[in-house]
């Protein structure tokens, strides 16, 4: 679907949407396409394409509001979802919050590139794509006899999404992923491991297409025959791939909707310590092909580099204009868009040299956090680290703490900051956690 | 994205930032009412017996060994209830058809989001490319099967209005408030989805479904002297309007106040190795994470399930014997037809401790050379089905709940969870622990709550020493995820002591 027939649909939606008695509308209309290839033994496993369209569509209507999507996008179609979603609006309770942003809020840029698209990524044949899949799963198939199974992947997709609203809001934006990836699993003695590696890329000519295979053999051999280590205060060394996963909780609680609902651990914390003064980070929508950059987010709203840590010091919290009317807060965003962490000098080799007894992790097994009081505890496997050297790998423990002290005990961060990934947060090296095993 | 294989299961939570609700809205949307048989379906897909035909023949054209259309029509409303008003509303609509074609156990798949014929063909020529020769099979023939009934429905979600729901959102609100002087918030969610399945593959079969599904959700927030707890509690079945009354929304009131009282006396233990006693009915998340998904075929025909050279094997104790069952009635993971057009059907996995049976989609049944289970499942038309559990559980044993608890020294009970995870190779287990009890001495002693509690599948399997007699069913609004498509699911069981799991906790 091209930009003039999202426009004429755009035209549509908010003209019959305001006819049909709503005050106001935001709509957005998507297209998507994505192709996935896997290959295993040396054949094609699962070749898969697909185009998809959406609409969504925020109906205001006397102060009431829902919020509808689908993907029947007939002008037949549209006109009767329009006015069945009107009428059903009017049967909800009012909120006097729900209206869109104050116009000076909104982006009101000239539609700046920041290099999210390869356009390139549709034209490019299936072929070059499925061989591109199997020389990956060539760099390692029979190279060892205890490779019980390689499923190797390309993946693409490119997603334009127009945004547009009755105060008059118009913005496209755009972006691609290329992806290449293993996964692979080993015959051990006690289980059999897997583990996988994936090199992301925007742009098809960037991504890298070498290594991956063996990559993602060498991660998992390491990970054979595994064992448990007696429970205790353990340094933590985690893993630029899955720091993410600890963090992530931390930005959860900075979102509006869970301060408003008490089930942030962070709430009333603006310009007060919540972490280590090694954590630093911001919120940069605005660098040049980041997986998260944007102009404008999903309301509209002028995209702005924001801190939101600085120092251990907490700066910014993510507000959408809902709950910033209802908190009485600025609205900055209702969501994230590249996490930019301030890093550290060593490298993750650099940082195990420096410790006596603890555990690099490398993996996340379930668990949780309680949004509320920051309570958590996680499944954790990795390698037992021992006067600065790896020693063997560890499976089936925990680690347990509440998120408001933990982040107190960050003593260093890693030179390595995760580029595929709109969180580029770096290693991190943890001190005293409390890891349950034997 | 590159998805991470790994499963998991949760509790569907709410999500307050512009969620929920519609009257009968969209139920028409230019599709026709339709009769339970298959005229009725293909004229509300705007589609004719011949055109299947027609585009069977062109996802076939390159020498398929099979192919089928999966046609879909969703939609789903819901309503949410915030600073005690019903003051937001959700809907959508997802419609299309999903064509797979097989070559051995090669996979083609795309999707069209019309039905007009032009747009099958085209979806269907996309992937028909897994096979690379010429048609071997050119005519089709037309069977229709009438799917089983699990889960028939008093009054269809389509005739109900938003007025007819808010009653009900609002009295449950009314009710938590009412019984603690303690809550400070609570959010409410109701859902009613409705779909229509309509199936035909290359072996001819021409097959249909009608599925409801709801879910009433509360999240009760609490503040005792400054300190905040919440919880969540949700029903959901298969049911129609029907689904809402007032005993529904007292037992919700009830729980969710006691269960979020409970919390406020709950603490974290230490942590290590302990024994494990997990309650009756929700405590089968033990079954779906430790063997469940451990027994999905795919995995084990790939050989990266630690079960994958156990079939037949003595695997636990005389008194496990576990089930998947999509023949419950109005269960939440009930089936009348999987979405590969086979029938629903209790499916024994675990027999007096010997595994018997993997849970099967078309491909792994095909490649076991046995017979499909009704496993092969998708979270939509976009998707191809994958085997998948319904509702996972197990039968009961001989052991009381007294005699199993009285029978540990030192150790913890559980049966509030509210998520949990695999990893296939390892077969190493997760399961949340939103709330529970040490035992001590053979009696329950202080609450605990927010813990990991991580395994090993069949290690765990192995130590289940005790198997008590009152199995229950969770009627909770369990979510199954598994290669990126979420999949509703239930489980249950009976009390059972498992001899040793790690527990998370603080240390000494």
């Amino acid at each position: 679907m091209d930009t003039n027939e999202k426009n004429k649909i755009a035209d549509l939606v908010i003209k019959h949407a305001l006819k049909c008695g709503a005050d106001q509308v935001a709509m957005a209309i998507n297209d998507n396409s994505t192709r996935r290839i896997e290959i295993r033994e040396q054949k094609i496993d699962r070749l898969q394409e697909s185009i998809g369209n959406s609409l969504s569509v925020d109906l205001y209507v006397n102060k009431k509001f829902s919020s509808h999507s689908t993907n029947l996008l007939k002008e037949k179609e549209i006109m009767k979802f329009i006015e069945e979603a009107v009428e059903a609006t009017k049967y909800l309770a009012e909120d006097e919050f729900r209206y869109l942003p104050e116009k000076e809020l909104y982006y009101q840029g000239k539609g700046e590139d920041l290099k999210t698209l390869d356009p390139a990524i549709t034209t490019i044949d299936s072929k070059t794509k499925i061989d591109l899949a199997r020389a990956v799963e060539s760099e390692i198939f029979g190279s060892d006899e205890r490779i019980i199974s390689i499923t190797s992947t390309y993946f693409d997709n490119v997603s334009k999404v127009l945004l547009a609203d009755s105060n008059g809001f118009r913005g496209e934006s755009d972006s691609s992923t290329a992806a290449l990836a293993a996964e692979v699993s080993v015959k051990g003695e006690t289980g059999r491991p897997a583990d996988y590696w994936a090199e992301y890329s925007i742009f098809f000519d960037k991504l890298i297409k070498t290594g991956i295979g063996k990559k993602a053999l060498q991660r998992t051999l390491r990970k054979l025959n595994p064992r448990k280590i007696e429970s205790g205060k353990y340094k933590l060394l985690v893993d630029n791939t899955v720091s993410g996963n600890l963090i992530s909780p931390f930005i959860s609680a900075l979102f509006g909707t869970n301060l408003y609902q008490k089930n942030s651990f962070l709430d009333g914390m603006t310009d007060k310590r919540v972490a280590s003064d090694l954590l630093s980070f911001s919120d940069d929508p605005l660098i040049v092909s980041g997986f998260g950059s944007r102009c404008f987010d999903m309301e509209g709203l002028n995209a702005i580099k924001r801190p939101i840590v600085e120092d251990g010091v907490l700066r910014n919290y993510f507000i959408n204009t809902y709950y910033g009317r209802k908190l009485k807060l600025q609205p900055t965003s209702g969501s994230t868009s590249n996490l930019i962490y301030k890093t550290g000098s060593r490298n993750p080799d650099e940082l195990i040299k420096t410790i006596d007894k603890g555990i690099l992790v490398t993996g996340f097994n379930g668990g949780n956090c309680n949004g509320a009081t920051g309570d958590f505890s996680y499944g954790i496997e990795g390698f037992f680290i021992k006067n600065g050297e790896v020693v063997h790998p560890v499976n089936e423990m925990n680690i347990t703490g509440n998120m408001k002290e933990f982040w107190n005990t960050l003593i260093e961060t890693g030179n390595d900051p995760y580029p595929y990934s709109t969180n580029q947060i770096p290693s991190l090296l943890f001190e005293n956690a409390d890891v349950s095993g034997i | 994205m590159y998805i991470k294989r790994r499963e998991f299961i949760k509790l569907s939570g709410i999500t307050m930032a512009g969620s929920v609700f519609i009257p009968p809205l969209l139920q028409s949307c230019g599709r026709v009412p339709l009769s339970n048989d298959a005229s009725g379906y293909l004229e509300h897909f705007e589609v004719t017996a011949e055109q299947l035909q027609k585009v069977i023949l062109t996802a076939m054209s390159k020498g398929a060994d099979y192919a089928d259309l999966f046609f879909e029509h969703t939609k789903s409303n819901t309503a949410s209830l915030q600073d005690n008003k019903v003051n937001s509303a959700l809907s959508n609509i997802r419609y299309g058809v999903g064509i797979r074609v097989l070559k051995g156990e090669q996979t083609g798949f795309a999707y069209a989001e019309n039905t007009s014929l032009e747009a099958m063909l085209q979806a269907a020529k996309t992937a028909a490319n897994i096979a690379d020769s010429n048609a071997s099979i050119t005519e089709f023939p037309v069977k229709e099967f009438q799917p089983p009934s699990f889960y028939s429905i008093v009054s269809p979600w389509e005739e109900i209005s938003i007025k007819d729901k808010v009653p009900f959102i609002s009295s449950l609100n009314e009710k938590i408030f009412a019984g603690d002087k303690r809550v400070t918030k609570v959010n409410i969610s109701l859902n009613d989805t409705t779909t229509y399945i309509l199936f035909y593959n290359s072996d001819g079969l021409l097959t249909w479904d009608y599925r409801p599904l709801t879910y009433l959700t509360a999240r009760t927030i609490m503040e005792e002297n400054g300190r905040i707890e919440n919880l969540s509690i949700s029903r959901s079945y298969r049911k129609g309007f029907e689904f809402l009354t007032d005993d529904l929304v007292d037992g919700i009131a009830k729980e969710s106040i006691e269960q979020t009282s409970l919390l406020f006396k709950a603490g974290r233990p230490k942590g290590g190795e302990m024994e494990i006693v997990m309650g009756p009915g929700r405590s089968g998340i033990l079954l779906h994470e430790a063997m469940g998904h451990s027994f999905e075929a795919d995995f084990n025909r790939k050989k990266t399930s630690i079960f994958s050279d156990k079939m037949g094997k003595k695997i636990g104790e005389e008194f496990v014997t576990i089930y998947d069952d999509g023949t419950l009635p109005n269960d939440r993971g009930a089936l009348n037809i999987d979405d590969e057009g086979n029938p629903g059907e209790k499916t024994v996995l675990v027999s007096k401790g010997v595994l018997t049976s993997y849970i099967h989609d078309r491909i792994s049944a095909k490649y076991y050379n046995v017979k499909p289970t009704g496993n092969g499942r998708r979270q939509d038309f976009r998707n191809v089905p994958i085997p998948r559990m319904r509702s996972t559980y197990m039968e009961n044993g001989p052991h009381s709940k007294d005699e199993i608890i009285a029978s540990v020294k030192k150790g913890i009970y559980v049966d509030n969870f509210s998520n949990g995870q695999v990893n296939i190779g390892p077969g190493d287990f997760t399961f949340f622990v939103k709330f529970g009890y040490l035992i001590e001495n053979g009696k329950l002693t202080d609450a605990i709550k927010d813990v990991n509690i991580i395994g090993n599948g069949p290690q765990a399997l192995a130590d289940i020493t005790m198997v008590g007699n009152d199995l229950q069913f969770s009627d909770s609004t369990w979510n199954c995820g598994k290669d990126g498509q979420s999949v509703p699911v239930t489980l249950g069981m009976p009390t059972v002591k498992i001899k040793k799991l790690t527990v998370g906790g603080l240390s000494a």
